[in-house]
């Protein structure tokens, strides 16, 4: 499948359908997800702005270097350096950064009177820094002022701030676009609401994609920030008391909310890290569907999706889309994994059933409800 | 609703009743983030609404820019959170002295339209969204008599609020039901610099001054306007 190269959002937006209780798959749109759920279904969405998580500096030698936020700390900010490059080299083709050592100075480039000292390197990867200079808030406020969005060199010119933001976006706490609920307008969260459905919000600190460094990228996504509100846990455990269904928009609501029921065994209001990683051998105990971007295979998305689709599922999933030449990545068109979601409904593309899973695969099943 | 819940975002508040309307309001316990081109403007507004109880956050940018609102967006969530209200007052007079439109070049067009119309909805988009999926939230349109009249010589400024005003009305029609709440008001003529700036032999003691104003715009925020309601300051609400 082809990336979406344009960031405006299309408003006929696509959306791929799969039941994995029913071996179908099915097109629709996004208009159609009022209908696919049903009174007192609850959706979760992150609520994360998307930060200009990306500065250009200059060395004291003068050697050019992007850093780009990872998470902002207590007394400072951690960043992975990379190679000089605009939003056309992808990151695997940069240059290697110039080595920063603990106490390197590093001046932001459009503004030479803002500096930042190395506070320390990372064991695991001699690009990921510790920062200092002038408080977080302050950091974080000078990239506000002079970052760009972390850019990708697929898309048909460079992003700006606004490109990357969801519709109910609000909170800069992602790195990059929590970009699954891209296409869930205000239009839309009001069909839902009318619908009987809970459209509620957490925040999760969506961090970065891709570092240059293939060690550092094998331990993405580093542990990222989560927050939990009352509301939000209530409506969750209210849906799961009723044998309601809790819709993920995004794997980063999945992160938080399966994060917090891995720490707490149970999702309630609250602040955390996870540390949580989603593979096909993931078994969900929250989160029953997905709202997701459409991804190809060789992505780690694609990979997570494994944790909802066997790969059968997966494998009609991508024969799906490359006929109906859906485009993938952030600026892409979506799909919905949900148990139940074709019930009643006939057509579509079918795949044959796993009716039995090989001895220890955790990811066999699609539990819907849970203890 | 709790203080931390009181969250508001003016632009132009370094003078006249962008500033009068900060300091009312943390007078009133809002959190209020302050945007203007000027810092020392900010700090004369921060100083004048230092005796709280809420806390002004002065926020220097300039709207004119295009990737401003986006930025302003992320600055202001920063230093006080998402807002529950929005109060476009920024506004530009476009070239002074005022002209015809014959004597007025796109460039000069464009910027107005840039600061009066662009500006404020990239604002909005970037606040709307989250302010529906919390339930509400109320963004206050200023706008002017000149956006209805034709005053010869206030063709940028007249034409550009005039977009202002159908904007905030489309806005407001397409988002019956959601908890959005869009008002335009029209304040009347102040005793403001941006006044002297379009009027320079008005009298100015027959002008109202912005902190009586700014009351007036609180006490139309409290009272029952509906959303796509257009009023004239210390006028109540007319239909639009």
């Amino acid at each position: 499948m082809k990336p979406a190269t344009q960031p405006n959002a299309r408003l006929d937006a696509r959306l791929m359908v799969l039941d994995p209780g029913a071996s179908r798959g099915l097109h629709a749109t996004m208009d159609a997800l009022p209908a696919l759920l049903s009174q007192g279904d609850v959706v979760v969405v992150n609520e994360a702005a998307t930060l200009p998580a990306s500065v250009h500096a200059v060395t004291a030698q003068g050697a050019p270097v992007e850093l780009r936020l990872v998470s902002a700390g207590t007394d400072g900010l951690q960043m992975v350096a990379l190679g000089a490059g605009d939003w056309r080299t992808d990151t695997d083709a940069r240059p290697a950064p110039p080595q920063l050592k603990p106490a390197d100075l590093v001046r932001l480039r459009d503004a030479p009177h803002v500096a930042w000292v190395v506070t320390g390197v990372d064991a695991r990867s001699p690009r990921l820094l510790t920062m200092s200079g002038g408080g977080t808030e302050d950091m974080l406020m000078q990239m506000c002022v002079h970052g760009a969005p972390v850019q990708y060199a697929y898309t048909d010119r460079a992003l700006a701030p606004h490109d990357v933001q969801t519709p109910y976006g609000a909170v800069p706490w992602a790195v990059e676009m929590p970009s699954a609920g891209r296409m869930l307008t205000v239009a839309r969260v009001a069909a839902l609401r009318k619908r009987g459905v809970h459209v509620v919000s957490l925040l999760h600190a969506a961090g970065l994609s891709a570092t240059g460094d293939p060690a550092l990228d094998a331990l993405l996504p580093l542990p990222e920030r989560f927050r939990i509100p009352p509301e939000t846990a209530e409506a969750i455990r209210c849906a799961r008391r009723q044998g309601r269904r809790v819709v993920a928009v995004g794997t980063s609501v999945v992160r938080a909310l399966e994060g917090a029921f891995e720490r707490w065994g149970e999702v309630r209001a609250g602040e955390g890290w996870t540390d949580l990683i989603l593979t096909p051998r993931f078994v969900p105990r929250v989160v029953d569907g997905l709202l997701s971007g459409m991804h190809d295979r060789g992505s780690s998305h694609f990979r997570l999706l494994g944790a909802w689709l066997d790969e059968t599922a997966l494998g009609a999933m991508v024969t799906a889309g490359e006929e109906a030449d859906y485009r993938v990545h952030e600026f892409g068109e979506h799909l919905l994994i949900l148990r139940g979601a074709l019930a009643g409904r006939a057509g579509g593309f079918g795949w044959w059933p796993r009716t039995r899973a090989p001895m220890g695969e955790g990811a066999a099943g699609f539990p819907l409800h849970h203890g | 609703m709790g203080n931390q819940h009181k969250v508001a975002w003016v632009t132009g508040a370094g003078r006249g009743l962008g500033r009068a309307l900060s300091v009312a309001l943390v007078r009133r316990g809002w959190s209020v983030v302050g945007v203007s081109r000027s810092a020392v403007e900010l700090e004369e507004t921060r100083v004048a609404s230092a005796a709280g109880p809420g806390v002004f956050h002065p926020w220097v940018a300039n709207l004119a820019e295009p990737d401003a609102p986006a930025r302003v967006a992320a600055a202001a969530s920063l230093l006080a959170g998402p807002p529950t209200l929005v109060i476009h007052n920024a506004s530009t007079l476009g070239p002074t002295p005022l002209r015809p439109w014959l004597d007025t070049t796109p460039e000069q067009l464009l910027a107005a339209l840039s600061v009066n119309v662009v500006a404020p909805m990239a604002l909005t988009r970037a606040v709307a969204g989250n302010m529906v999926l919390h339930g509400g939230g109320t963004l206050v349109f200023i706008s002017s008599d000149a956006a209805v009249e034709a005053y010869p010589t206030w063709g940028a400024y007249g034409a550009s609020k005039a977009a202002l005003d159908q904007a905030a009305r489309i806005l407001a029609a397409e988002t019956v039901g959601t908890g959005l709440r869009v008002l335009v008001v029209d304040p009347g003529e102040m005793d403001t610099r941006m006044h002297a700036e379009a009027v320079p032999e008005a009298d100015r003691s027959a002008l109202a001054a912005p902190e009586q104003v700014a009351q007036q715009i609180l006490l139309l925020l409290n009272g029952s306007a509906p959303s796509g309601w257009r009023s004239r300051a210390g006028q109540g609400a007319v239909a639009p």
